[in-house]
């Protein structure tokens, strides 16, 4: 027993010194570590009482399991049999209900957290509503009550509440924004999920698709965009202004035949593919290839699209944009897209 | 001729050791590759669906095929020696269980050369493996093949539960049985209840594919979501079909080598049912992601938790029989000490899995895959190994090296740590699991190339296990009754390995650890409870292995009968149904004429038992 207490003691600068060490886990943006969000405090909360809980329980492990083995290691010339002891009603009274404690004490702030996450905020006036679809390999944003519909990089005011409506086109997705909360499935329709997070400080946010969907699963991230309602506002706005189309009126044409049969610019509608409004100002093409000017985390974003354009296959194997190549666009039109997209920035 | 004709459980068990090593070796090759993969960000060694196929294959085939037919194996070696019984209550059963399982396998893993693996994970979840996103027959494979194998699991677990109630030698009350047979007998009880949810899955999953049906298809009235609790209501008893077998391995190596009987004995076997039964309460803890709503997210939750007690319970026990008892340290039970922490680490992880809001940031991330691969891994393997070195002489009548053991243990052990610990701080930082690369600068690099290390030294340790083996097989069959001197329990009172007929006369069990009894009351060997008579013999027979070669077949035809092979023959014969008709008609044929012709066996007489 007193071994026991000797380790419960060490234990309280352990649990402090592995809370700074997880804290320094990972990226800001990304890790679980560093939740961003109350969404994602919560899981977090409930993640340091159970490994708290749980290093208790293994330090009690292996303190007994290190001393069994080394005070009762067969000694050379050692010949009497040990005592065959049947068991303790005292001792197995003790270790189940200590584990049963242990499992209360977790049982109760879980149930508290289950019922506090379930609250999805979808009647609550001032949440702003997202429709999120998944398909394969990309994420599809509708502000239902804006009448706006945006891909790959949701934006989202500071410190609101979302009411998030989610539901996949074909196979199940998962929809992940580690820093900012846990995951939850998009399931066809019949099984619509929704749920709700908020994202207090301004900044850009990974996620990440977390369900098995295709070969090109591990590439389906996107990045959650919180910015001041100022910002959002005016972004609603240039979102709703009138499409802006190449300027060389023969590009323009092409680039209606080819690609906006699928996808939408301003207010021309294509729902097939990722809506392309403003693509300029977004913080990745496809969701993979990241838009940095440094080329530290990515490339310059007319260099990805240019990437992508050239050939998607290559980019995200198994993706379903045809290759404009077969669309019938030459080198050069490919190119001239390119820059006409990169040039198609909002506020 | 004789491995295939054979229903003696002893030659059963070596068939099952071979076919679970070659699939366990696939397996493991796989994995290999899938963590060559990883190794760095943006790696192009695999390309994405090879690297699909290969998780799906790597998951599939180490829990149906690679640990799976091990477990059978000792089961088979052990139980009817544990039991004091000649062999198991249905030794026909028996072979035709090992061979369907043998050809289902066969069957699943033919999908690499056959136009395509099944590449949507070992859950399957639809609609990914429906046929609209699944293209290729791949899982085809997967439905068919596990239904065949599966099979062949159900038949060994009812097999093993007639043989455990019927078959105790006299005086071996239930509650005199060792914790190997209890945690057999559980476990076979799991597969009766939770193998015929996985085949109804299947079958509705193959009608999906095969015949257009919608069990899972939204748009003609299914649900997707149906596929996952249909899974998982099997799935999560399947967890502890692979570990209770574990935990019994463990029960028996420990007592023997710390020489102290089984510390609450009666609380491990009420702690064994109490798994079980929890076992099935809790498979919606897979699914807190899905949308289930917060009442069934708590209550799942709850349950799941309420399993830690049970297993608390099993690992102070063991703590507790090594408490003032003498430990040897030989390599069975250094695989069983190790076992203890490494299990309990999985286990932590799985109570912390347990708490649902938690859960939304571990599923489906390397957390997940952290946890799982302690538990089957650091708890499953490590035990099989135990096992299996512990075993290992009464079952080929030659010791393992130690030496080699020892090599195997540590290096298998370090390396297992060292692929696996690091996981778990991988999906924190928010890398989901079943991806097949991931981008720089994630602080993820470090991490994986630390864990495929380590998958490389496992490697290691396969190999010092395998040059083991090998060595072992060319020495002479020397080892005594009792090899490890310490022995407890019935298997040891017979010759190393045991005569066909097992024991010449029935042992008479006088209370828990029968032979260490008689040992502790100066008594070379047990009591027998009959006189030296004739012992009845069942016949070897082809049967089992021709019934499971036409399934094999009609498993193949039904697949490819949608298919044009271009070919008009080819195709008269698969489209209409005429191979699957051959191959059922090879089975009931076959099953017809066991039912005709009865084989009332043959018998050994006293005379040629005493001239031995
Ligand atoms: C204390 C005991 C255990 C608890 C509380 C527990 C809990 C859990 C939970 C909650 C999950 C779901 C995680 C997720 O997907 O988000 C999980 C996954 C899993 N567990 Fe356990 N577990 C325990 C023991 C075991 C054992 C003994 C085994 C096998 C021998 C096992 C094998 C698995 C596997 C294979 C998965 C992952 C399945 C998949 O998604 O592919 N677990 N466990
Ligand atoms: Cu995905």
């Amino acid at each position: 027993m007193m071994k026991t207490w000797q380790a419960g003691k060490r234990l309280l600068p352990m649990t402090a010194t592995l809370g700074l060490i997880l804290a320094g886990c990972g990226r800001q943006d990304l890790s679980v570590l560093r939740p961003q969000g109350p969404a994602a405090e919560s899981s977090f909360g409930l993640m340091k009482l159970s490994i708290t809980i749980m290093i208790v329980v293994l330090l009690i492990v292996f303190a007994i399991a290190a001393y069994v083995l080394i005070r009762y290691r067969r000694k050379p010339g050692q010949h009497e049999i040990p005592e065959q002891v049947e068991g303790s009603f005292k001792l197995e009274v003790l270790w189940t209900v200590i584990p049963l404690i242990l499992v209360i004490v977790l049982a109760v702030p879980t149930v508290q957290a289950v019922f506090a996450a379930g609250d999805d905020h979808s009647d609550d006036k001032n949440a702003v509503k997202v429709k999120v679809t998944g398909h394969q390999y990309w994420w599809e944003f509708e502000y239902p009550d804006y009448g706006v519909t945006t891909a790959q990089d949701l934006v989202i005011p500071a410190g609101v509440d979302i009411a998030f409506e989610l539901t996949t086109k074909d196979v199940l997705h998962s929809f992940w924004v580690p820093s900012l909360s846990g995951k939850i499935d998009t399931n066809p329709d019949g099984s619509t999920n929704h749920f709700s997070f908020s994202a207090p400080n301004e900044g850009v946010y990974r996620g990440k698709c977390a369900e098995l969907c295709g070969p090109s699963h591990g590439f389906m991230e996107f990045k959650v965009k919180s910015v001041s309602k100022d910002a959002f506002t005016a972004w609603i706005a240039s979102m709703k202004a009138p499409a802006v189309m190449p300027e060389d009126p023969a590009l323009a044409e092409k680039f209606k035949s080819a690609c906006l049969t699928c996808h939408a610019v301003g207010d021309m509608v294509g729902s097939n593919g990722p809506s392309l409004t403003g693509i300029g100002s977004r913080e990745s093409v496809a969701g993979i290839l990241l838009n940095d000017d440094t080329g530290v985390d990515g490339a310059p974003i007319l260099e990805n699209l240019k990437t992508w354009l050239h050939d998607p296959q290559s980019v995200k194997p198994g993706n379903r944009m045809p290759d404009p190549k077969e669309l019938g666009l030459s080198d050069e039109e490919i190119d001239g897209i390119a820059e006409y997209l990169a040039g198609y920035t909002l506020e | 001729m004789d491995w295939i004709t054979t229903v003696d459980h002893k030659k059963i068990a070596i068939l099952y050791l071979w076919a679970g090593g070659i699939f366990f070796g696939i397996g493991g090759l796989e994995a290999i590759l899938i963590r060559i993969q990883l190794i760095k960000p943006m790696n192009t060694f695999l390309d994405a669906q090879t690297f699909n196929e290969l998780i799906t294959m790597h998951g599939t085939t180490m829990i149906f095929l690679g640990v799976m037919p091990v477990i059978f194996a000792l089961m088979n070696a052990v139980i009817p020696l544990q039991i004091g019984a000649r062999d198991v209550a249905f030794p026909f059963l028996n072979a035709l269980g090992f061979w369907t399982f043998l050809f289902g396998g066969i069957l699943l893993n033919l999908s690499w050369i056959m136009g395509g693996a099944p590449d949507a994970g070992w859950t399957a979840y639809t609609p990914l493996s429906s046929s609209s996103y699944s293209t290729t027959h791949g899982v085809d494979f997967y439905t068919i093949g596990l239904q065949i194998a599966g099979l062949g699991t159900l038949i060994g677990g009812i097999n093993f539960l007639a043989t455990i109630i019927t078959m105790r030698a006299p005086g071996m009350s239930f509650m005199r049985m060792p914790m190997f047979a209890w945690a057999t007998f559980i476990t076979s009880a799991i597969i009766l209840f939770a193998f015929p949810a996985v085949t109804v899955g299947l079958v509705l999953l193959t009608f999906d594919r095969i015949l257009g049906a919608n069990f899972f298809e939204t748009s003609g009235g299914g649900n997707p979501v149906l596929w996952q609790h249909i899974f998982w209501i099997f799935g999560h008893p399947e967890v502890y079909i692979l570990i209770l077998p574990a935990f019994g391995i463990i029960s028996e190596v420990i007592p023997t080598f710390s020489r102290k009987r089984l510390f609450g004995y009666s609380s491990m076997v009420f702690a064994t049912i109490l798994i079980a039964f929890l076992g099935f309460m809790v498979w919606a803890h897979h699914m807190f992601t899905t949308g289930l709503g917060p009442v069934a997210n708590a209550l799942f939750s709850v349950s799941t938790m309420l399993i830690a007690v049970p297993t608390g319970i099993k690992i102070f026990n063991w703590l507790f029989t090594m408490w003032g008892g003498q430990v040897r340290f030989t390599t069975p039970n250094l695989f069983a000490v190790g076992f203890i922490p490494t299990f309990t680490m999985g286990g932590v992880t799985g109570v912390m899995l347990a708490s649902a809001p938690a859960d939304f940031q571990f599923h489906d991330t390397y957390f997940v895959v952290a946890h799982f691969h302690y538990v089957i891994v650091g708890g499953l393997v490590l035990g099989l190994f135990a096992g299996l070195h512990y075993w290992w002489p009464k079952m080929f009548g030659r010791m393992l090296s130690e030496h080699l053991g020892k090599w195997t243990f540590w290096t298998f052990i370090i390396g297992f740590h060292m692929t696996f610990f690091v996981q778990h701080f991988l999906g924190l930082m928010g890398m989901q699991r079943r991806v097949f690369t991931y981008l720089p600068n994630q602080q993820f690099d470090l991490l994986n190339l630390i864990s495929t290390i380590g998958a490389g030294l496992m490697g290691v340790g396969m190999l010092f296990f395998l040059a083991n083996v090998f060595i072992t097989s060319r020495k002479p069959a020397d080892a005594a009754d009792d090899p490890w001197e310490d022995g407890r329990t019935l298997e040891w009172t017979i010759s190393s390995p045991p005569p066909e007929y097992n024991f010449k006369q029935t042992p008479l069990v006088r209370g828990l650890d029968a032979f260490w009894k008689e040992k502790t009351a100066g008594h070379k060997g047990m009591t027998p409870s009959e006189p030296v008579g004739s012992i009845h013999m069942p016949s070897a027979t082809v049967h089992p292995f021709l019934m499971s070669v036409g399934i094999f077949i009609a498993g193949l035809g039904f697949m490819f009968s949608r298919d044009d092979f271009g070919n008009s023959f080819m195709s008269f014969l698969f489209n209409n149904y005429i191979v699957t008709a051959l191959g059922l008609l090879i089975t009931f044929g076959s099953m017809l004429m066991r039912s005709l012709f009865d084989d009332h066996g043959w018998h050994i007489e006293p005379e040629e038992l005493e001239g031995r």
